[in-house]
C-alpha cells in the first residue's frame, strides 16, 4: 500500500497550489466582496488544461485522472471556494455528462470548447420541488416535429448564466407519466445551448457564500432544441444523473478537504503571530488542541477522498466511498472553518481575514451535491441497512 | 545553441529551515520543491528559445542530488526543458560549494553547452557562488545576478543588478549566467506538460560517468565545514509615538529618523 503521490500527481498538486496562491489569493477577497465572476482566472485555468482535467486529450482534455482532478480542486478550495466550485461544477457536472453519455458528434462539438475553458458547462437537475428527491422532476420535454419542446424551471444552477456559459444539460420528463401514473416517469437528459430561444437565466441568487460563482434559476418556456440534443438513450436520464452525482461527490469532497486545510493553515499562521498574555496564542494548550484535532481529522478525511478517486480510476465501484468522503468532508469543512474563526477571535468575524469567507463558504458543502442526509441514505443502502 | 540549466531541489519555502546538529548539514527531510530561482533560469532559457533570435536546439536541465531530486528535474522539464541529467552518487553527497561546483562542471562538460543558466541563489544554502565556481572549472566567463538578457549572435547583452543601479555587460558565449528573480515571471506548467514530462529523456549518471575525481568531492573532501548556527538576535521592541498633536508627532518622527541618520 502506497501513500505517496506519484511524481505527476505531486507536481499537479504543487502547480495548482502555486497557481492558487499566486493568481487566486490576491483577488479572492475582492471577487467575493464584489460578487464578480472570475473570468480571468477561468481563462488562465483553461490555458493550463485545468478546466478539463479528467478528460482525454483527443477531446481537448488535460489527460489526467480523477485523483489529479481531486488534487486540483482541493488546492483551489484551500484558497478560494468560488473559483473551485466554478471549475468543479464545470468539470464534474457540466462536461462529464457529455463525455460519458454524449454521441461522438456531441463530444466533438462541445468538449474542446468546454475543456479549454472557452465555454462553461452547467448541469440542470435541481428544481423547486426536486432537490434531494431529484427524480421528482417537473420539467417536461415533448417531441414535436423533430424537436424537443421544453417547459419548466430549474434552480440553484451553477455556471449557466455567465458571459461564457455554453450549455446546460437538463433532466426532463420525456414520457411515461401520462400513460400510466403508476409507472416511473421517463426522465432523459437534453442539451440546451445558451442562446436558445425560450431558455432564460434568472437573476443570480443572493447567497451566504460562494459569492464569486454564478448560481441562478433557469426557466424554459416553449424552448425548442433539435431531437439529436438528447444525451444518450431516451429514458436513461435517471441512471445517468445518479452516476454523475456519484462522480461529482468526489470533487465536492475534495473541496471539503481543501477548505478545511485552508482554514487550518490560516488558523495556524494567525495563532503563531497573535500574542496574548506575553506569548503567541499557539503556545496555549486550548489552541493547540484545536489545531491538532483539525490536522488529524483533515489527514483522515483526505485519505477517504483520495481513496474514492483511486477507486474510480481503477474502474471499481466507488459509490460508497464517494458518499462517505462527501459526508465526512462537508462536516469537517464546517467545523474547521468555525474553529479557525474561533482562533482568530474578533478578527475572524471581520472580512479582512480569509477565514471569515471560509466560514460562509463552508456550509453549502453539507448541502450541495447531495445533502448529508442523502449521503447517509446512500451509505446505509450500500451497507444493506 | 544548446542551453544547460542548473537546477536544485530545495526544502519548500513553507518549511522552517533548520540545521541537523548531528550532520552539520541542512535538514532536508521535509517537503521539497524546485529552487524558485531556478524556475527563473528555465524561463529565461525558454524565452531565448521562443524569442527566435537564435535557434535553440536543446534545453537540458542538470542537477546533482539524491534520488528525490528527480522531482525537481520533472518540474524543470514540465516547465519546458527538453531533457534532464541527474548526477547522483554517494561519493558527491555532502560536498561543499567548491566541490559541488567542480562536480557540476564535470557533468556539464559531457554536454558542451553554449550557455549555462542558473538561479542566482538557492533557497536553502544561499551561497550565490555556484555559478562562478562552475564557470572557473569550465574556463568560461561568468555573470551573476542578471535581470535582463538579449541574445546577439555569439554573445549576450546582460543587465546586472548591482548594489547601486544596473550594469550592462556584453559577454561572449559560451558563458555561465546566474539570474535574479526580477528577470521574468516564470510560467506555470500546464497539465499536459506535467503528464508529458515523463516521456522526456532523463539521463541518470554517476560520478564515474562524469569522470569526477572522487578525492575532490563529498563531505570528507570538502574544505568548508559547518561549525555552528545561531538565530539572529531578537529585534528590540519598536517605539510607539502617541499622536496627540500631529505637528508634534511629525517632529518626533523626524527627530527619531534624524538621530539614526536615516534622513
Amino acid at each position: 500500500m502506497d501513500f505517496d503521490l506519484s511524481r505527476e500527481h505531486e507536481l499537479i498538486r504543487r502547480t495548482v497550489r502555486e497557481f492558487a496562491e499566486g493568481e487566486v489569493a490576491p483577488v479572492a477577497e475582492e471577487l467575493d466582496r464584489t460578487k464578480s465572476f472570475p473570468y480571468e482566472i477561468v481563462e488562465k485555468l483553461g490555458k493550463l488544461n485545468l478546466m478539463g482535467i479528467p478528460f482525454p486529450e483527443e477531446y481537448g482534455g488535460g489527460g489526467g485522472d480523477t485523483l489529479a482532478y481531486a488534487l486540483a480542486v482541493e488546492e483551489l478550495t484551500r484558497v478560494d471556494s468560488s473559483v473551485a466550485i466554478t471549475l468543479c461544477a464545470h468539470t464534474s457536472l457540466g462536461t462529464q455528462p457529455l463525455y460519458l453519455f454524449g454521441s461522438e458528434e456531441q463530444k466533438r462539438e462541445w468538449m474542446p470548447r468546454l475543456c479549454s475553458g472557452e465555454r462553461l458547462g452547467a448541469f440542470g437537475l435541481t428544481e423547486p420541488e426536486a432537490g434531494s428527491d431529484a427524480g421528482n422532476t417537473r420539467t417536461r420535454a415533448r417531441l414535436e416535429d423533430g424537436e424537443w419542446v421544453i417547459d419548466g424551471t430549474k434552480q440553484f444552477i451553477t455556471n449557466a448564466g455567465t458571459d461564457i456559459s455554453g450549455l446546460v444539460c437538463i433532466t426532463a420528463v420525456t414520457g411515461g407519466e401520462a400513460a400510466d401514473p403508476a409507472q416511473p416517469k421517463e426522465i432523459s437528459n437534453i442539451i440546451v445551448p445558451n442562446g436558445t430561444p425560450g431558455y432564460e437565466q434568472g437573476e443570480p441568487y443572493r447567497k451566504m457564500g460562494w459569492n464569486a460563482s454564478d448560481t441562478r434559476p433557469l426557466s424554459f418556456s416553449d424552448c425548442r432544441v433539435p431531437e439529436e440534443n438528447l444525451l444518450g438513450p431516451r429514458g436513461a436520464g435517471f441512471k445517468q444523473f445518479l452516476h454523475i452525482l456519484d462522480i461529482g461527490r468526489i470533487g465536492v469532497a475534495a473541496m471539503g478537504v481543501g477548505l478545511a486545510q485552508g482554514a487550518l493553515d490560516e488558523a495556524l499562521k494567525y495563532a503563531k503571530e497573535r500574542r496574548a498574555f506575553g506569548k503567541p496564542i499557539s503556545k496555549f494548550q486550548a489552541i493547540q488542541g484545536k489545531l491538532a484535532d483539525m490536522s488529524t481529522e483533515i489527514a483522515a478525511a483526505r485519505l477517504l477522498v483520495y481513496k474514492a478517486a483511486r477507486e474510480k480510476d481503477a474502474g471499481r465501484n466507488f459509490t460508497l466511498t464517494a458518499a462517505q468522503a462527501k459526508l465526512k468532508t462537508g462536516r469537517l469543512a464546517v467545523r474547521c472553518a468555525e474553529e479557525a474563526v474561533q482562533i482568530h477571535g474578533g478578527y475572524g468575524f471581520i472580512e479582512e481575514y480569509p477565514v471569515c469567507r471560509f466560514y460562509r463558504d463552508a456550509k453549502i458543502l453539507t448541502i450541495g451535491e447531495g445533502t448529508d442526509e442523502v449521503q447517509q441514505m446512500v451509505i446505509a443502502r450500500a451497507l444493506g441497512a | 545553441m544548446k542551453i544547460c540549466v542548473l537546477v536544485k531541489e530545495v526544502p519548500d519555502a513553507a518549511v522552517e529551515k533548520r540545521i541537523d546538529p548531528s550532520t552539520g548539514r541542512m535538514d532536508r527531510s521535509g517537503e521539497k520543491n524546485l529552487n524558485p530561482y531556478d524556475t527563473h533560469a528555465i524561463e529565461a532559457a525558454m524565452q531565448i528559445k521562443e524569442g527566435g533570435a537564435v535557434p535553440v536546439e536543446e534545453i537540458v536541465a542538470v542537477t546533482m542530488g539524491p534520488d528525490s531530486a528527480v522531482r525537481a528535474l520533472h518540474k524543470a522539464v514540465s516547465l519546458g526543458a527538453d531533457r534532464s541529467v541527474h548526477l547522483s552518487d554517494p561519493a558527491v553527497a555532502g560536498s561543499d560549494v567548491a566541490a559541488t561546483g567542480y562536480a557540476l562542471a564535470k557533468t556539464l562538460q559531457r554536454e558542451s553547452p553554449d550557455l549555462v543558466l542558473l538561479g542566482q541563489q538557492s533557497d536553502d544554502g544561499e551561497c550565490y557562488t555556484i555559478g562562478a565556481v562552475v564557470a572557473e572549472h569550465l574556463g568560461m566567463p561568468s555573470l551573476t545576478q542578471v535581470i535582463k538578457m538579449d541574445v546577439e549572435s555569439d554573445a549576450l547583452r546582460c543587465e546586472r543588478q548591482a548594489e547601486y543601479g544596473y550594469d550592462t555587460v556584453q559577454i561572449k558565449l559560451p558563458a555561465v549566467i546566474s539570474v535574479g528573480d526580477a528577470i521574468n515571471e516564470p510560467r506555470y506548467p500546464s497539465l499536459k506538460a506535467i503528464m508529458g514530462a515523463k516521456k522526456k529523456p532523463l539521463d541518470a549518471i554517476t560520478a564515474a560517468d562524469a569522470e569526477i575525481d572522487a578525492s575532490k568531492v563529498g563531505g570528507e573532501n570538502s574544505a568548508a565545514q559547518w561549525i555552528a548556527a545561531k538565530a539572529p538576535p531578537a529585534k528590540a521592541a519598536g517605539e510607539i509615538i502617541e499622536d496627540e498633536d500631529t505637528g508634534e508627532t511629525v517632529e518626533k518622527i523626524i527627530a527619531w529618523l534624524d538621530e539614526r541618520k536615516l534622513i
